[in-house]
């Protein structure tokens, strides 16, 4: 794993980690040679590893008192909010915990976007990351069903439905998911178990994520390679340990303020009334972090073609080392791609708009374009940016422009500061 | 620190468009200033008690609140009357136990550890009792709503004669913050329906502040608990980040890097 040799100082530590590399693991951890430029936005990844943490032990708690059963589980979560101890706590972190998360996540797939993380020879962390993102977003749905109030029943009867697009087989499955002919017990029992599973299945992915991070070393701002170690890395402990727990803090602020003092505001209110197969709610609409996604599945007036769209707009992402076909990394020296960045950015946050608004009239034209715009930007706009745009020189390391003194170098560390 | 700023903003940014989408339809609801509101935010412990009386005589003769029990409205944070209070409230109410040794149901005087007694014996029994309509269970209810407290408030005073030219078929009501304007419950409160104990004048728009008051509390019995450990959770996270944030610099004060 580590290029250099280590040696535990004590003849235990040596006994030990002659068996099992463990001590020689840590110290690559303590030392592994890290961009010492590396801003905020790249403090995201340790704030996902609390949240998935945080999701993982808040959510064991839960399972101690929730009864997965289509009778008792609106009553088993009331039962959490008023009479286990700290129940209330306790859920409220994992549901605003889930928003938490997601809000992270975006912020770290879009980091990666800007300063194009995902490029050789970062393609397998980058897959690895929609793997993750994809499971994420299967926990969330089922975790969501699991209070089984009325958004939790239709949401799933909706969501499950989409599967009934495919052809021939569509009905079949769907009645093989549901475990019956509707949403009820059996789909209830079955989405309590893989929720219970993905988290752990995430848990592993990261690992990996993170081992495959520790083959090239992080990307950074400039998004050039760089020596390791070098005048240009910081050993990851003391200084990016302190650094991420800094962010990780000012993060748990904003998350305390959700938790205790609008715990349901991300939440809809329709799922305080208990499930009722008998009456549909007059909007079905998703939780906030699937909304863009929920847009571009109404947009297409065909269902199948809806869910091909849909489930394309994720996928895509897993194809986008291959799409961009720019060397330059980072977007501070690529003065279109920026441009086309923050529309693309602008482009998302307007369909998580429209999937919130009914399905109809001037929000159905908009999310239309907006669909549009967002497959122009990953099938034409990436590929042909690579080719056709002109770039700004690219410093030879991070500390040499300052030194260097060369005019174009100078003017691209400026161009670094401000985005920093 | 600039680079902080910035992205601060741009996260803030993000946050706003996104709780604007969330908060969607807007409805000009009454306002009234609620105890419960707020970084400290408590309930006012008398209108709790008046809206527990409300509730019990007037919206208890059809809406359950099954997730309730008696003990509840002696506990921290709620109506707080006293144990004794609780018991004889509880007393007042019949409900059904057994099997007894002769394996025949009976019933009982409630105690403290029982649930709040239903008006109805099932949903079936309430929807024929009410014309086809469920009295919806009041143990969420204002978090079973868009417009939570606000709501309810408005919709206990806002029964109005329907606008010329709107057809309501019998057992309908007219009322302006209903959604689609059509509510099947009648007017529950007029002035003085209710003599209140602590000689407050009962007002509809008292009546409906307190009862309001008292279904907050009935969905987050735990609220008072929330704001306070929520005030000192988050002074808490801004002292350490504060002597994390010194510690950084000076860690980092060798590296000629910004932080």
């Amino acid at each position: 794993m580590s290029e250099h040799e280590y040696k535990p100082k004590s003849k235990v530590g040596q006994w030990f980690n002659d068996r099992l590399p463990l001590l020689t693991l840590a110290n690559h951890l303590t030392d592994y040679p890290t961009p010492k430029n590396l801003n905020y936005w790249w403090t995201f990844g340790g704030i996902l590893t609390f949240c998935l943490i945080t999701q993982i032990v808040t959510g064991l708690t839960l399972a101690m008192h929730y009864i997965a059963h289509a009778d008792m589980a609106f009553e088993s979560v009331e039962h959490i909010m008023r009479d286990v101890n700290y129940g209330w706590l306790i859920r409220y972190i994992h549901a605003n915990g889930a928003s938490m998360f997601f809000l992270a996540v975006y912020i770290h797939i879009f980091r990666s976007l800007f300063y194009g993380s995902y490029k050789s020879p970062r393609e397998i962390i980058w897959i690895l990351g929609i793997i993750i993102y994809l499971l994420m977003m299967a926990a969330a749905f089922m975790g969501y069903v699991l209070p089984w109030g009325q958004m939790s029943f239709w949401g799933a009867t909706v969501i499950t439905n989409l599967f009934s697009a495919i052809p021939l087989v569509g009905e079949g499955i769907v009645t093989w998911l549901w475990g019956g002919y509707s949403v009820d017990n059996p789909t209830l029992t079955r989405f309590f178990t893989l929720h219970y599973l993905i988290p752990f299945l995430i848990l592993g992915l990261v690992v990996l994520h993170i081992w495959a991070l520790h083959v090239p070393g992080n990307n950074n701002p400039v998004g050039i390679d760089i020596k390791k170690p070098s005048k240009d890395t910081v050993p990851f402990h003391p200084y990016i340990v302190i650094k991420d727990g800094f962010a990780l803090l000012m993060f748990m602020i904003v998350f305390a303020f959700f938790v205790f003092y609008s715990p349901n505001i991300l939440g809809h209110a329709d799922n305080y009334i208990e499930a009722n197969p008998m009456v549909t709610p007059a909007h079905i609409v998703p939780e906030w972090y699937l909304l863009p996604f929920y847009a571009i599945l109404r947009s297409v007036p065909d269902k199948l073609l809806g869910v091909v769209a849909m489930l394309s707009a994720i996928l895509i992402l897993a194809v986008l080392p291959w799409l961009d076909t720019s060397k330059i990394r980072s977007a501070v020296f690529r003065p279109l791609y920026k441009q086309f960045y923050w529309i693309l950015v602008a482009d998302v946050l307007i369909l998580g708009y429209v999937g919130a608004m009914p399905a109809e009239g001037l929000y159905l034209l908009i999310a239309r374009v907006a669909t549009a715009y967002y497959f122009l930007h990953f099938l034409v706009i990436l590929p042909v940016l690579g080719f056709k745009e002109k770039t700004i020189p690219i410093p030879l390391s991070i500390t040499e422009p300052v030194l260097g003194g060369n005019p174009n170098l100078a003017m691209a560390k400026k161009k670094e500061s401000k985005i920093e | 620190m600039r680079a902080f700023i910035k992205f601060c903003t741009i996260i803030s940014l993000i946050i706003s468009v996104f709780s604007q989408s969330i908060a969607a339809e807007k409805v000009d609801y009454l306002k009234t200033d609620w105890s419960f509101k707020g970084l400290f935010g408590k309930f006012d412990r008398s209108s709790l008690q008046r809206g527990y009386q409300v509730y019990t005589e007037v919206c208890a003769a059809c809406h359950s609140m099954k997730y309730l029990s008696y003990r509840n409205l002696s506990e921290k944070g709620g109506p707080e009357f006293s144990v004794e209070q609780a018991k004889a409230i509880a007393a007042s109410f019949e409900v059904v136990d057994g099997p007894n040794a002769d394996g025949e149901m009976f019933t009982r005087p409630a105690k403290l550890s029982d649930k709040f007694v239903m008006p109805y014996e099932n949903e079936k029994a309430a929807q024929a009792a009410n014309g086809g309509a469920y009295p919806p269970d009041m143990s969420v209810l204002v978090k079973a709503r868009g417009g939570g407290v606000d709501y309810i408030y408005s919709l206990l005073q806002g029964y109005e004669t329907a606008p010329a030219g709107m057809i309501l078929d019998e057992g309908v009501h007219y009322n302006k913050y209903m959604y689609g304007n059509k509510i099947k419950m009648s007017a529950p409160l007029s002035d003085g329906i209710i003599e209140y104990g602590d000689g407050t004048t009962a007002s509809v728009e008292q009546m409906s502040k307190d009862v309001t008051t008292f279904l907050m509390w009935a969905a987050e019995p735990h609220l008072e608990a929330r704001h306070r450990m929520g005030f000192k959770a988050i002074i808490y996270l801004i002292i350490l980040t504060t002597l994390v944030y010194f510690s950084m610099k000076k860690i980092w004060s060798g590296i000629k890097s910004e932080v």
